[in-house]
C-alpha cells in the first residue's frame, strides 16, 4: 500500500491545489513551446518536485510517466569507475549528481553532452528538446556548476535543464543569470488543512477539522510532513477526534529530552550523557543541521528572553562549523557546552 | 490534447509557408534564447565596452597592413595574448567571438579558432595534448579572394573561456605553450576573477577589464531587443530590469525574455511577422514592473521593511518574538537567504537614522553571514542570527 503522500500526489497541473498563479505560469511556459531553463527553489515539502513532474507532463503528455532506472558507469580522469543511477523516460532524465560527491563534474559533463548531442528520437514528440532534471542542485560543486554554464547556452536547442534546489545561495551567479527563477513558497496553514481534508475524503476517513489545523501548525508549513503525520495519526489510533494527540517523531522527542537535560544540570557529567544521545541521533541518520536547529528552538522556548540573542548567535556559529568541519559530534558538543556556560554565567549574574 | 492540435496547426502553417526548411529555421531562431540571438555580430555592436573595443578594432585594422610596416597596432597584434576579466554578463565572450568572426569570417573560423570552456574537459592532459596540438598546427591558407573580405591575419586564436575554473596545474602547463607558439597562436583567456589566474599567465597577457554596464547603454540595448521582439514594456519596467540584474546584461535579457513569455507576448506576432498584426498588438499585455521583480526573485519592499521594523530596538523579549516570526515566514515563503542579505544590506546602509559607527559594525556582521551562507550554513539560523545581531547593535549593546 502506498503512502498517501504518493497516492494522492497531483499528477497534472490542473490537480495542484495551491499557488494557482504559479501553476498557470508554468502551464503557459510549457505551452508556449519556448521553454527556458528553470531554477526551482523553495523549502522542502513545498511541492517543487510535484510541480515539475506535472509541468513535464504538460510538456510531453503522459509519456513522461513511463520511467525506468538506468545504472550507468562513468570513468573519471584518474580511471576510477563511478556507478550512477539515472531515472529516464523517453523525453527526460533525472539525475542527482550530488550522489557521487566530488566527481559530480564528470557526470554532469559526460551525461549532459551526450544528451545534448543526440536529438529527440521520437519524431512525434511534442518538443524538440529533452529535459534534464537535476535534483539537489545546491549541492553541486563549484566545478560542476561551472561545467554547466556553457553547456546551457551551447546546447539549448536540444536540451533544457530544470534545477531543483532548496536555496539559491549556493548556486553560482552565472547559472542564476541563465535560468528563470521559480520560487515555490511553502503552502500556508490554510492550504495544508485543505490538502489534508482532500486526502481524508479520498481515503474515506472522517473529517476532523481541528486535527487538520493542529497538524498543519505542527508541520511547519511542510505539506509532505503534514501528510505523513496525518497518516501516522490514523495508523496509531482507531478513532480520530479533534483532540487526538499527534505523536512527534522519535528523534524530535529525543531532542526534546536532551534539551530538558541540558537545562537541568550544567556539568561535564551531563555532557557525557548528552553525547550518548547525540550519537544515537547521528547513527539514525538525522542530519546534524536538523539536530542543532531543533535543539536550539527547543532550548529557546525554555530560556529567558535576554539569553535568546546569545544562543542564536552561537547556534548559527556552530552550525557553520558543522558544515565546514569534518567531525560533526565535536561541534554539536561544543554547542551544548557553550550553552551551559552562557546559561551558568547568566544565572550567576542574576545572583549578584 | 491541446498541443496535438497545435502540432497540426504548425504543420499546416509549414505547408502554407514557402519552404518547410525555412520555416524550420525560423522556428529554431525563435526558440533560441535571446541572449544567443542578440549576441553582437560585430565588434561595433558590443555594448558599452568602448575602451576594449577600440583597442581590439585597432588590432583588426593593424592586421590588414603588411608585416613590414611597424605601426603601434601591429606591434599589439603581434605580441599579444589577451586576458578578459570582469563580472558576468558584461560581454566578454561576446567580444572575443565577434572579433573572431570579423577576423576570419564563417569559413576560416573553424580551422583558426579553438574554443574551450569549463564544460569541456580541461585538465592538464587536455592542455598538453589538445591545446598544444592546435597551437602547433601550421596555418592553412585562406581560399583565394577570401582575404579581401576578411583580414585573416596569420595566427590562430585559442579561447579559454571561464579560465578561472582551470586548475593551477593546467594553468602552469600553458605557460611555455603560450610563448613557444606565440607567432602563430594567440590565446584569449576569459575569466570573472583575475586573481584566480596564476601570475605567470597574467603577466603574459594584455589585460582588458570589462566594467559593469552603465544604465544608459543597458537600457538602450534592452529597449532595442524589446522592440525587435515586439514586447510591450510598461513605464519603469526597463529600469526595474536593470536594477534587478545589477549590471549583468545577460541576466537582464534573460529576465526580459522570461517576462515576455509569461505575459504571452511572443508567440503570435513572431509567427505572423506581418505589419498587419501590429493593429492587434495594441491590446496585448505588457511587461510590468511587478512581473520583472517576481521573475528575478527580488523580495518585495514591504517584506524587507517588515523585517527592518522588527529589528528596531524595544524591550529584549519583544524583539526576539517579532524577529523570529518575520524570519520564519520569510524562510517558509522560500525567499533565498542570499537575496535577503543583499537587499537588507542595501536598505540598512541607506537608512539615514543609523549612525556610522553602528553601520560599521553591521557591515561586519553582514560579511560574516554572507560567508556562512556561501559555505552552505542553514538559512533559517543564519538569517535569524543576522537579524538579531543587527537589532542588538541598533539598540547600542553590540
Amino acid at each position: 500500500m502506498a503512502l498517501i503522500v504518493d497516492k494522492h500526489r497531483p499528477r497534472s497541473l490542473d490537480q495542484l491545489t495551491y499557488h494557482d498563479e504559479l501553476s498557470d505560469r508554468l502551464r503557459s511556459l510549457a505551452q508556449s513551446g519556448d521553454f527556458p531553463h528553470l531554477l526551482v527553489y523553495g523549502p522542502s515539502g513545498a511541492g517543487k518536485k510535484t510541480r515539475i513532474v506535472a509541468t513535464l507532463k504538460e510538456l510531453y503528455g503522459p509519456g513522461v510517466e513511463k520511467i525506468k532506472i538506468d545504472a550507468r558507469v562513468f570513468q573519471t580522469s584518474s580511471s576510477r569507475k563511478l556507478e550512477f543511477n539515472i531515472v529516464t523516460s523517453v523525453y527526460h532524465l533525472e539525475i542527482t549528481p550530488s550522489d557521487v560527491g566530488n566527481y559530480d563534474r564528470v557526470v554532469v559533463q559526460d551525461l549532459l553532452k551526450e544528451v545534448a548531442q543526440t536529438q529527440q528520437v521520437d519524431q512525434s514528440a511534442r518538443q524538440k528538446f529533452k529535459v534534464v532534471v537535476i535534483n539537489e542542485a545546491d549541492h553541486l560543486t563549484r566545478d560542476a556548476q561551472a561545467a554547466l554554464r556553457r553547456t546551457m547556452e551551447k546546447y539549448s536547442p536540444n536540451l533544457r535543464l530544470i534545477l531543483l534546489a532548496n536555496s539559491t545561495a549556493n548556486i553560482i551567479a552565472p547559472i542564476r543569470s541563465r535560468t528563470l527563477l521559480v520560487r515555490v513558497a511553502a503552502p500556508s496553514i490554510q492550504d495544508i488543512t485543505t490538502a489534508l481534508a482532500d486526502s481524508a475524503k479520498k481515503e474515506g476517513w472522517p473529517a476532523a477539522a481541528g486535527l487538520h489545523k493542529r497538524i498543519a501548525l505542527e508541520s511547519g508549513r511542510n505539506l509532505r510532513r503534514a501528510l505523513l503525520m496525518y497518516e501516522a495519526v490514523h495508523a496509531q489510533n482507531e478513532k480520530i477526534t479533534d483532540d487526538t494527540p499527534i505523536p512527534p517523531p522519535d528523534w524530535e522527542a529525543l531532542i526534546g529530552q536532551i534539551a530538558k537535560e541540558i537545562m537541568e544540570e550544567h556539568s561535564p557529567n551531563r555532557i557525557l550523557q548528552v553525547r550518548a544521545k547525540l550519537y544515537d541521533l547521528l547513527t539514525h541518520c538525522i542530519p546534524p543541521t536538523t539536530i542543532l536547529k531543533t535543539l536550539t528552538f527547543k532550548l529557546i522556548a525554555l530560556i529567558d528572553d535576554d539569553l535568546k540573542y546569545d544562543v542564536i548567535k552561537w547556534s548559527a556559529f556552530y552550525e557553520h562549523r558543522v558544515r565546514t568541519g569534518t567531525k560533526v559530534i565535536f561541534h554539536l558538543e561544543a554547542f551544548v557546552a557553550k550553552f551551559m556556560r552562557i546559561f551558568e554565567m547568566y544565572l550567576m549574574q542574576m545572583d549578584m | 490534447m491541446a498541443s496535438f492540435f497545435d502540432l497540426k496547426a504548425r504543420k499546416a502553417a509549414g505547408a502554407n509557408g514557402s519552404a518547410p526548411k525555412a520555416d524550420d529555421k525560423k522556428q529554431n531562431t525563435r526558440r533560441q534564447p535571446w541572449v544567443e540571438k542578440y549576441r553582437p555580430k560585430t565588434l561595433s555592436d558590443v555594448t558599452a565596452q568602448d575602451h576594449t573595443v577600440n583597442v581590439l578594432q585597432r588590432t583588426l585594422q593593424a592586421s590588414n597592413v603588411t608585416p613590414t610596416m611597424s605601426t603601434a597596432g601591429e606591434v599589439a597584434a603581434k605580441h599579444f595574448h589577451m586576458l578578459f576579466y570582469g563580472p558576468p554578463g558584461t560581454g566578454k565572450t561576446s567580444t572575443i567571438l565577434a572579433l573572431a568572426k570579423e577576423l576570419y569570417g564563417p569559413e576560416m573560423i573553424k580551422s583558426r579558432v579553438l574554443e574551450l570552456n569549463a564544460s569541456d574537459e580541461r585538465g592538464i592532459s587536455i592542455v598538453r595534448e589538445k591545446v598544444k596540438d592546435f597551437a602547433r598546427m601550421q596555418l592553412t591558407n585562406p581560399p583565394a579572394g577570401y582575404k579581401s573580405r576578411y583580414p585573416c591575419p596569420p595566427f590562430k586564436i585559442i579561447i579559454l573561456d571561464e579560465a578561472d575554473s582551470m586548475t593551477q596545474d593546467a594553468q602552469s602547463a600553458l605557460r611555455r605553450t603560450m610563448e613557444t607558439y606565440s607567432k602563430i597562436t594567440r590565446f584569449c583567456l576569459i575569466c570573472n576573477y583575475v586573481t584566480r589566474i596564476i601570475d605567470p599567465l597574467a603577466s603574459r597577457c594584455s589585460k582588458f577589464r570589462f566594467k559593469s554596464l552603465d544604465q544608459g547603454n543597458a537600457k538602450k540595448r534592452l529597449e532595442e531587443i524589446a522592440e525587435k521582439e515586439g514586447v510591450g514594456l510598461d513605464d519603469g519596467a526597463v529600469d526595474a530590469l536593470i536594477k534587478c540584474s545589477e549590471g549583468d546584461l545577460r541576466k537582464a535579457i534573460t529576465y526580459l525574455q522570461s517576462a515576455a513569455r509569461l505575459v504571452g507576448a511572443i508567440e503570435k506576432d513572431q509567427d505572423g511577422g506581418d505589419s498587419a498584426d501590429d493593429a492587434m498588438d495594441v491590446d496585448r499585455k505588457t511587461v510590468s514592473v511587478a512581473i520583472v521583480q517576481e521573475i528575478s526573485g527580488v523580495i518585495p519592499e514591504n517584506t524587507i521593511a517588515a523585517l527592518q521594523k522588527a529589528m528596531q530596538p524595544r524591550s529584549a523579549g519583544a524583539t526576539y518574538q517579532a524577529v523570529a516570526k518575520v524570519v520564519e515566514n520569510m524562510v517558509a515563503d522560500g525567499w533565498s537567504a542570499g537575496q535577503v542579505v543583499t537587499q537588507l544590506y542595501h536598505s540598512v546602509l541607506q537608512d539615514e537614522t543609523i549612525p556610522d559607527l553602528q553601520k560599521n559594525k553591521i557591515t561586519l556582521v553582514f560579511s560574516e553571514v554572507d560567508k556562512r551562507l556561501l559555505d552552505g550554513a542553514d538559512e533559517h539560523l543564519s538569517i535569524l542570527d543576522l537579524a538579531l545581531r543587527i537589532s542588538n547593535i541598533l539598540s547600542g549593546k553590540g
